[in-house]
């Protein structure tokens, strides 16, 4: 096996899907929360304050969800085939959602009427609260496994994807997002709607440690095989610890009024979040149930090492550039939202 | 009906429907840095106004390409599972690469385009303006990359056997550029300018009908004419250099668009036709040895026809083939015709009074749709049976676990979707473009922008 810096490349691989991924939860996270609360800001003007805070960045941070799948595709191509059929329905639920997301957005401010605008305002946050729900439940199949046959592929039924632990995953998600999205949503306003915004993040907290509590104790109980690495490496333990921290940390910094600083923790924990995932399912992709040796590795799924080499390198080249112009992007609509006539 | 049947309607009517809107945007794209790029050399306000305005439009048909572009990127995944991982080390490095280079590019800097104007300097937006032109560009390069692999294979081997085998690359740049890439590149990029091009006409073309902002109406019109007339004429070579290739590496494909059966016989040349599958007979007209000419520079030598390959190694739908083809190249011939001939009249200074032409120039904008769609349709049944060209057929590339049901499930889902979309795409391009474009900062502009915080809509109810 190939390496460099002395780790081999399919483990690089994983890493550099596993930050894009976790680059779309913190990213798109916080629009699709803002998007998931968008029902509980009563006015028009506070809403449309709302949309544009989001407005000039939610589109550059989708693509991240498309350099993730491209990045499976091409990476670990056995894994991108199970999983996507695998989940076929609720992807394709998933999708669905994300089209009326995308497109509740751009066409919400195009009619003043006020009938348009509540429809719209209606698909926008079921579409947000679907996304979040059904990537939740993937992300929760994914980390308990699924049925796969020897040919890696599916054979189990569909309806089993509701079980209990994946259903806690989803809403800890939905939660995790809605407390993202209303934190970045304080740091973007100002007034009354600011107001409203801080006391609503600070209850999504406390959804989220309550869901996250839930699904963790459920976790320990009943689905061991998620806790091995940390049995193991007692020293990891770090990670859960750093995590608690983290989410103390954000009401913390809320009240004293350092928005960037809670937004800033709040990322940390949704990545903490997924490395815990992370590391608990490596080396597998997709965890076989019903007979391990089915199971989907980061081994066996993987491109090969030419191709792993070549990712790499466009990975190399292509970061940078995409941090340069996000960065620029993100600086460019720093501060609260002002409305002016381009605004959504 | 089957599992290969619906995956492969599914797919034709989801892309089909995507591929209405990335070629505008790439051909709005282009005129956008026309336009802004006057704006920022002459300073003229009036190039300002007609920015904005194709910005706003361009927003619009950004936003249902994105929504309907990504469903095409896991559609590979969900229902043709088989063919993922058989070319997942090729198809996917070129899917990452569209993402991290093309994709990122377009949306990042599309947020300055739309909403920057009042937050970065003229220059600064300009640059943001070629970004999203450039990132559009690189997209469609990525994707026609991947595509013309599965047309014309190179850069690569086979690793394995039966359910397991899989295609793994040898290397990149043979199989980036594999004998199609440049050629195919070039001609859907030209498709795409002229998909925007012919917006722009029709829309001016029918304010000019309309008496309506003459003065923008007839500058834009004229510059997008002189940019129409370029491409269409130079879609001619790039068009006849793609059937090349085709020609060359694809013979079946290349037969069954001309609809020729026998190896032995000189191949015509149809300008419209009908083909009889069962008695392999072409109906209509023709230039006897055109395609024999076309393609060897001698009408009398013969081209290899359907009949050289078994019936299981051959497309089987030639008449719908050799339809979408002649469908495409007709519109081609007609854009070149109207846009020289328009040209001509501009250089007489007699455009603008022929209202038959204007009117002809609104519906035109259809064309370049129809070629769009008829010319992907034909480039992908002729390339059947196989998904990979001789290496992988369709019907082996599918995913086993997913069932007929779970597919019409999705389709039924899709179809309801797009046509929603596709109506509210309609009324509100509409709306935009009887709105047309107005002077920034006058009263008309403000209106617009003040009915949003109309406070009769904002029903205050002292809650935030």
């Amino acid at each position: 096996m190939e390496t460099f810096l002395g780790i081999d490349y399919n483990v690089w691989w994983y890493l550099v899907f596993g930050a894009v991924i976790s680059g779309y939860a913190i990213l798109d996270g916080f629009d699709l929360g803002a998007g998931a609360l968008h029902l509980l800001l009563n006015k028009e003007l506070s809403r449309r304050i709302a949309l544009n805070a989001i407005g000039p960045v939610w589109d550059g941070n989708e693509v991240w969800l498309v350099i993730g799948g491209g990045a499976l595709f091409a990476g670990f191509p056995v894994a991108y085939a199970a999983i996507f059929s695998a989940f076929y329905v609720p992807f394709m639920i998933f999708l669905v959602g994300l089209i009326f997301r995308g497109v509740a957005i751009e066409f919400r401010s195009k009619e003043p009427g006020l009938l348009w605008r509540k429809t719209w305002d209606v698909v926008y946050c079921v579409a947000s609260i679907i996304i979040s729900l059904s990537l939740g439940l993937m992300l929760g199949n994914v980390a308990l496994g699924i049925s796969l046959n020897e040919q890696k592929e599916f054979n189990g039924d569909w309806l089993s994807f509701f079980n209990f632990f994946s259903i806690m995953v989803a809403i800890t998600t939905l939660a995790l997002f809605m407390m993202h999205g209303a934190i970045y949503l304080v740091m973007k306003t100002e007034n009354r709607l600011y107001t409203k915004l801080y006391i609503l993040a600070r209850q999504f907290i406390i959804f989220f440690v309550l869901s996250f509590v839930i699904t963790t104790l459920y976790t320990l109980l009943y689905v061991p095989h998620l806790g091995d690495f940390f049995r193991d490496h007692p020293s990891s333990f770090i990670i859960p610890v750093l995590m608690v921290l983290a989410i103390a940390n954000i009401p913390r910094q809320l009240k004293i009024g350092k928005y960037r600083y809670a937004f800033i923790s709040s990322s940390v924990t949704i990545s903490l979040l997924l490395i815990m995932v992370a590391l608990e399912v490596f080396p597998y992709l997709l965890y076989s149930r019903n007979n391990p040796a089915n199971s989907i590795t980061i081994h066996n799924a993987a491109a090969s090492a030419k191709t792993m080499k070549i990712l790499l390198i466009i990975a190399l080249i292509g970061t940078p550039l995409v941090a340069t112009y996000t960065s620029f992007v993100f600086w460019t609509f720093k501060g609260k939202v002002k409305l002016d006539e381009t605004s959504y | 009906m089957d599992v290969e049947i619906l995956a492969r309607i599914q797919f034709a009517f989801t892309i089909a429907f995507h591929y209405i809107y990335p070629p505008l945007s790439i051909g709005l794209g282009l005129l956008l840095v026309v336009f802004e790029g006057l704006y920022l050399k002459t300073g003229n306000k009036m190039y300002e106004q007609v920015t904005r305005f194709w910005i706003k439009i361009f927003a619009l048909i950004f936003g249902i390409g994105v929504a309907t572009g990504i469903i095409m990127e896991f559609e590979f995944g969900t229902n043709w599972a088989t063919y993922s991982k058989y070319v997942g080390d090729i198809f996917g490095s070129a899917l990452a690469a569209e993402g991290i280079f093309a994709f990122a590019l377009e949306s990042g800097f599309l947020g300055i385009l739309i909403f920057g104007w009042n937050r970065v300097s003229s220059r600064v937006h300009f640059f943001s303006t070629l970004m999203v032109f450039l990132g559009s560009m690189f997209s469609a390069i990525w994707i026609v990359v991947a595509n013309s692999w599965q047309q014309t294979p190179a850069g690569y081997h086979i690793v394995g056997k039966g359910l397991e085998a899989r295609a793994e690359i040898t290397d990149f740049w043979a199989m980036v550029f594999n004998p199609s890439s440049i050629d195919r590149l070039i001609h859907v990029w030209i498709a795409a300018f002229l998909a925007g091009i012919f917006l722009v006409l029709s829309v001016n073309a029918w304010y000019i009908l309309k008496g309506k902002h003459l003065e923008i109406a007839k500058r834009s019109f004229k510059i997008a004419l002189l940019a129409g007339t370029i491409f269409s004429l130079l879609q001619l070579f790039a068009g006849h250099r793609s059937a090349d290739v085709v020609y060359k590496h694809q013979p079946a494909k290349l037969a069954a668009l001309e609809g020729h059966y026998d190896s032995m016989a000189v191949a015509d040349m149809y300008l419209m036709g009908y083909v009889d599958n069962k008695n392999q007979k072409v109906t209509g007209i023709k230039i006897p040895g055109g395609l024999s000419f076309l393609t060897q520079f001698d009408s009398e030598k013969p081209v290899k026809g359907l009949n050289a390959f078994k019936p299981e190694e051959r497309p089987t739908q030639v008449n719908a083939i050799f339809q979408f083809y002649h469908i495409m190249v007709a519109i081609g011939m007609f854009m070149i015709g109207l846009t020289v001939y328009a040209s001509w009249l501009s250089f007489k200074n007699k455009l603008f009074e022929k209202r038959w032409l204007m009117w002809i120039f609104v519906w035109a904008v259809l064309g370049p749709q129809i070629a769009n769609q008829t010319g992907w349709f034909a480039a992908e049944m002729g390339r059947q049976p196989w998904v990979v060209y001789g290496l992988l057929r369709t019907s082996d590339a599918l995913s086993k676990t997913v069932t007929a049901n779970q597919i019409v499930f999705s389709l039924i889902l899709f179809t309801v979707v797009y046509m929603l979309l596709f109506v509210l795409f309609l009324y509100l391009l509409n709306k935009k473009i009887q709105h047309g474009p107005v002077d920034h900062g006058t009263k008309e502009d403000i209106d617009e922008g003040s009915k949003r915080d109309n406070p009769i809509l904002d029903h205050s109810n002292g809650r935030a």
